[in-house]
C-alpha cells in the first residue's frame, strides 16, 4: 500500500495521526415498492458522517437503534458500498479499491459481532473458524501444523483452552463464544478492530470479562478500536473519544471526560440522564429529562434539525435549519446543535433564542 | 399481601431434574416495589411464572413450598380458579412485547378481551375501559390506535400497550419481567416513570425482574438476588447496594462499568460461567466462581441466615470476614470506598 492508487481521489490534507476518516459518508437504502419495485424513498441510515480516528484510541459510537451505527460499521469495512463519499484508510481512500486490494486493506480492519450465537458457523470447529482468516489471507506459515499453532496460540491469548481447538461453537457459553470472536479478529493482526455491540448480549458477570479482554488485547498489539454499543455506562468505561449518532448523523464527538461531563447537545445531555445507574440515593436526587415519543423514521427525517421534534430545547429556528457539527470551547468537542447545552444550565430551558455560532 | 414460602420449582428432564427454583422466600405488601436480580438461569423468571403458575406441568413440579396470594395457597388452587386471578389480581408483562401480544388481532382487540374475560362487562363498556387505559399508559389517540395490529406499533408503544393490558383490571400485584431490556434507553426511561405513576396511583405491588442494576435502584424498595435457583441475599436497595453481604451481589457491583464514576479503574469480572441446575457444585453454589473463597465454602452449603437486622445472606463467611475482603480486593483494583 505505498503507491497512491488508481481510480482513488486525491487525499489531500489528510494527517498521520488519523488512522481512519470518513468524509461525507452517506449511504441511503431505495424503498422499493409496487410492480415495477420503483424506488419510491429512501432510507437515510447515514446521512453525512465525517469521522476521524486516531491511531491507537477507542472511538466509541453510541445512540440509540436504527441511529445507523452498525450500517457506518459496515461501510468502513465496504460490506455496504456507500451511496457518496469517501473512507480513508490510512491516508487512502478504499472506495475505489479492487476486490485484491481491498482485501489487503480487510486484513487491518476486523470486526466483532453483536452476536456470538449468530456470527460464528455452527459446523464448523473452533480451529477453524479462528484459522480461516489465516487460510484466506495465506499467512501465519503454509502448512497445516503451523496454522494449528498459531490458531492455539491465539486461544490461549483470548483465554480459552487451547486443547479445545476440535470443539464446536455449540459447546461454548457466550462469553466465550465472544472469545472465539476477539481470536478470529486478532488472526491476522489487524490495526483497527470494529467492535459492533460486542458485550450487548453477554451477562453482566460475563461483559466484565469480554471487555477486560479487548483493553488487554489493546494494549499488547497496539490496536485501534471502533467501539460500537448502546450502552452509554460501558462505552464510557472503554473509550477515549465518543461520538454520539442520531438518525444516520453524528450530532456530537468530543472526548470522554466532555461529553460526559458536560455534554452540549441536548440529545446526548437526555441520554444520559435517562440511563439508571446502580447508587439507589443518587437515582432518588437525579432531574431526568424524559425525551417523548420514538426516533422519527429515517425514510422520513424532519426538516431542519433531525432532533427538534423531541428535542426539549427546541426553538422555532431548529424546525427550518439545520445545525451544523460546531466546535465548543473544549479542542476537539463539537456538537451539532443551535442552542447547546451551556455548563450549569438546565437541559429543558436555553437561555435565549439566538442560535449559537451558526454559519 | 402475597407471601412465597420456600418455594421449590423443578423441571424433570432427560438429563436429571433441574432445580431451576430451589427453596425461595419473600413477602411483598400493597404498593411496594421488590427487585428480582440475576444472571439468565438464576431462576428469576421460572418465579414469575410459578406465582402465575403458567410454569407447563409437566416437567415444572413443585415439590415443597407454597405461594400465598391473600391467604389461598396458589399452587393449590384449581386452574379454574387461577384464570380468575391470573389478569384480575396478578398481572404479567413479558420482556418481548412482539411475541407476548398476537399478531392477527388489533391491539384494541386484545386489551378487551382481557376485560371482558375478568370484569363482565358489555361490550360497549369494555371498549370505553380500553381506551381509557390506553391513554392512560400515554399512547395519543387511543381511539384510532386500539383499532391497529401490533406491527403498526413501535417498540416503546408495544411496551406500553402491554402495561396497559396488564394494569386493565387493576391487578393487585404486577409482575414485570425484564419490561424494558428490549427497549432504548429514552423509551426506557419513559416505561419506567409510567409504572411508577401508575403504582402510585392504583397503590399495585411490583415485582420487577431485571439484571439491570440500575433498574433495581431506581424502583425498588427491596432487592432479592438470585443466583442458580437459589435467593442468595435479600435486603432493602439501599443495604444491596452499599453494604452487599454476599460475594456474588458484591462481585456484580464491581463487575458493572459505571456511569457514575470516572471510569478509570478495571473491571472485576467474576469469572468462569453460572453452574448448571443439574449438577450444582459441592458446597455453596457460587464458591466456584467466588473472589472470597475459602476452604470450608467447598463443603458447606450455606442457608440464607440473617447477618444484620432485615438483611439476609447465604454466605459462611462473618460479616466482619466480608468487610475485610471487601477491602482488600478494591484496595487491589484502586476502588475508592
Amino acid at each position: 500500500m505505498s503507491e497512491n492508487p488508481t481510480g482513488s481521489p486525491e487525499t489531500n490534507g489528510h494527517s498521520d495521526e488519523y488512522l481512519l476518516e470518513t468524509r461525507n459518508l452517506k449511504m441511503h437504502f431505495p424503498i422499493r415498492a409496487g410492480v415495477l419495485q420503483r424506488t419510491v424513498g429512501h432510507v437515510k441510515a447515514v446521512d453525512g458522517v465525517d469521522l476521524f480516528v486516531r491511531r491507537g484510541e477507542t472511538l466509541g459510537l453510541v445512540g440509540e437503534s436504527g441511529c445507523g451505527k452498525s450500517t457506518l460499521a459496515r461501510l468502513v469495512l465496504r460490506l455496504l458500498e456507500p451511496t457518496e463519499g469517501e473512507v480513508i484508510f490510512d491516508g487512502e481512500n478504499i472506495l475505489g479499491y479492487d476486490r485484491k486490494r481491498m482485501l489487503s486493506v480487510r486484513r487491518n480492519i476486523q470486526i466483532v459481532f453483536q452476536d456470538p450465537y449468530a456470527s460464528l458457523n455452527p459446523r464448523m470447529t473452533v480451529g477453524n473458524i479462528v484459522s480461516e482468516p489465516l487460510k484466506t489471507h495465506d499467512v501465519g506459515g503454509g502448512s497445516r501444523g503451523e496454522r494449528k499453532r498459531r490458531v492455539q496460540e491465539l486461544l490461549e491469548l483470548v483465554g480459552l483452552n487451547p486443547e479445545h481447538y476440535n470443539r464446536y461453537p455449540h459447546e461454548f457459553s457466550g462469553g466465550q463464544r465472544q472469545r472465539i470472536g476477539v481470536a478470529r479478529a486478532i488472526a491476522l493482526n489487524p490495526r483497527l478492530i470494529i467492535c459492533d455491540e460486542p458485550v450487548s448480549a453477554l451477562d453482566v458477570s460475563i461483559q466484565a470479562q469480554v471487555i477486560n479482554l479487548l483493553e488487554d488485547i489493546q494494549q499488547e498489539f497496539d490496536l485501534t478500536y471502533i467501539f460500537i454499543a448502546h450502552d452509554l455506562s460501558v462505552v464510557k468505561h472503554i473509550s477515549d473519544r465518543v461520538a454520539v449518532m442520531y438518525l444516520g448523523k453524528i450530532v456530537e464527538i468530543a472526548d470522554r471526560a466532555a461529553l460526559y461531563g458536560v455534554p452540549r447537545h441536548p440529545y446526548t445531555a437526555s441520554l444520559l440522564s435517562a440511563i439508571p445507574v446502580p447508587d439507589p440515593q443518587k437515582e432518588r436526587h437525579r432531574q431526568r429529562v424524559v425525551l417523548t415519543g420514538d426516533v422519527p423514521s429515517p425514510a422520513h427525517p424532519p426538516e431542519g434539525c433531525s432532533f427538534h421534534t423531541r428535542c426539549p430545547r427546541a426553538q422555532d429556528y431548529c424546525t427550518d435549519h439545520e445545525p451544523g457539527l460546531e466546535k465548543q470551547e473544549k479542542e476537539g468537542h463539537r456538537a451539532a446543535c443551535f442552542f447547546p447545552v451551556l455548563e450549569g444550565q438546565h437541559i429543558e430551558e436555553p437561555e435565549t433564542s439566538t442560535p449559537y455560532r451558526t454559519e | 399481601m402475597l407471601e412465597v414460602n420456600n418455594l421449590k420449582t423443578h423441571f424433570r428432564t432427560q438429563d436429571g431434574v433441574v432445580k431451576a427454583v430451589d427453596g425461595v422466600s419473600f413477602s411483598l405488601e400493597a404498593g411496594e416495589t421488590m427487585g428480582i436480580v440475576g444472571e439468565s438461569g438464576s431462576g428469576k423468571s421460572v418465579t414469575a411464572l410459578s406465582i402465575m403458575q403458567l410454569n407447563p406441568k409437566p416437567p415444572a413440579e413443585y415439590p415443597e413450598g407454597e405461594i400465598l396470594f391473600e391467604d389461598q395457597d396458589l399452587l393449590q388452587t384449581s386452574d379454574r380458579r387461577m384464570q380468575e386471578i391470573r389478569g384480575n389480581d396478578i398481572a404479567m408483562i413479558f420482556q418481548d412485547p412482539m411475541t407476548s401480544l398476537n399478531p392477527v388481532f388489533t391491539v384494541g382487540n386484545q386489551i378487551r378481551e382481557a376485560i371482558r374475560i375478568h370484569q363482565n362487562l358489555a361490550k360497549s363498556e369494555a371498549q370505553e375501559k380500553t381506551v381509557q387505559v390506553l391513554r392512560d399508559v400515554g399512547i395519543a389517540n387511543p381511539e384510532r390506535r386500539a383499532k391497529e395490529y401490533p406491527h403498526q406499533f413501535s417498540g416503546g408503544m408495544r411496551q406500553r400497550a402491554m402495561i396497559a393490558m396488564g394494569l386493565s383490571c387493576n391487578p393487585k400485584v404486577l409482575i414485570a419481567d425484564e419490561p424494558t431490556t428490549a427497549l432504548d434507553v429514552t423509551i426506557q426511561a419513559q416505561i419506567l416513570e409510567l409504572m411508577v405513576e401508575l403504582q402510585e396511583k392504583y397503590g399495585t405491588a411490583i415485582i420487577m425482574i431485571t439484571h439491570d442494576l440500575g433498574v433495581v435502584s431506581q424502583l425498588a424498595d427491596k432487592v432479592m438476588v438470585m443466583y442458580a435457583g437459589r435467593a442468595v441475599e435479600q435486603a432493602t436497595t439501599d443495604e444491596i447496594f452499599y453494604d452487599p453481604l454476599m460475594p456474588y451481589s458484591w462481585s456484580l457491583l464491581r463487575s458493572l462499568p459505571r456511569l457514575d464514576t470516572a471510569g478509570e479503574v478495571r473491571l472485576l469480572p467474576i469469572e468462569g460461567t453460572p453452574p448448571s441446575l443439574i449438577f450444582l457444585p459441592q458446597g455453596c453454589n457460587f464458591s466456584p466462581r467466588c473472589p472470597f473463597v475459602k476452604d470450608e465454602c467447598h463443603e458447606t452449603d450455606p442457608d440464607l441466615e440473617e447477618k444484620k437486622p432485615g438483611h439476609t445472606a447465604a454466605c459462611i463467611l462473618s460479616v466482619e470476614e466480608i468487610e475485610k475482603n471487601k477491602r482488600r480486593v478494591d484496595e487491589e483494583l484502586g476502588v475508592q470506598a
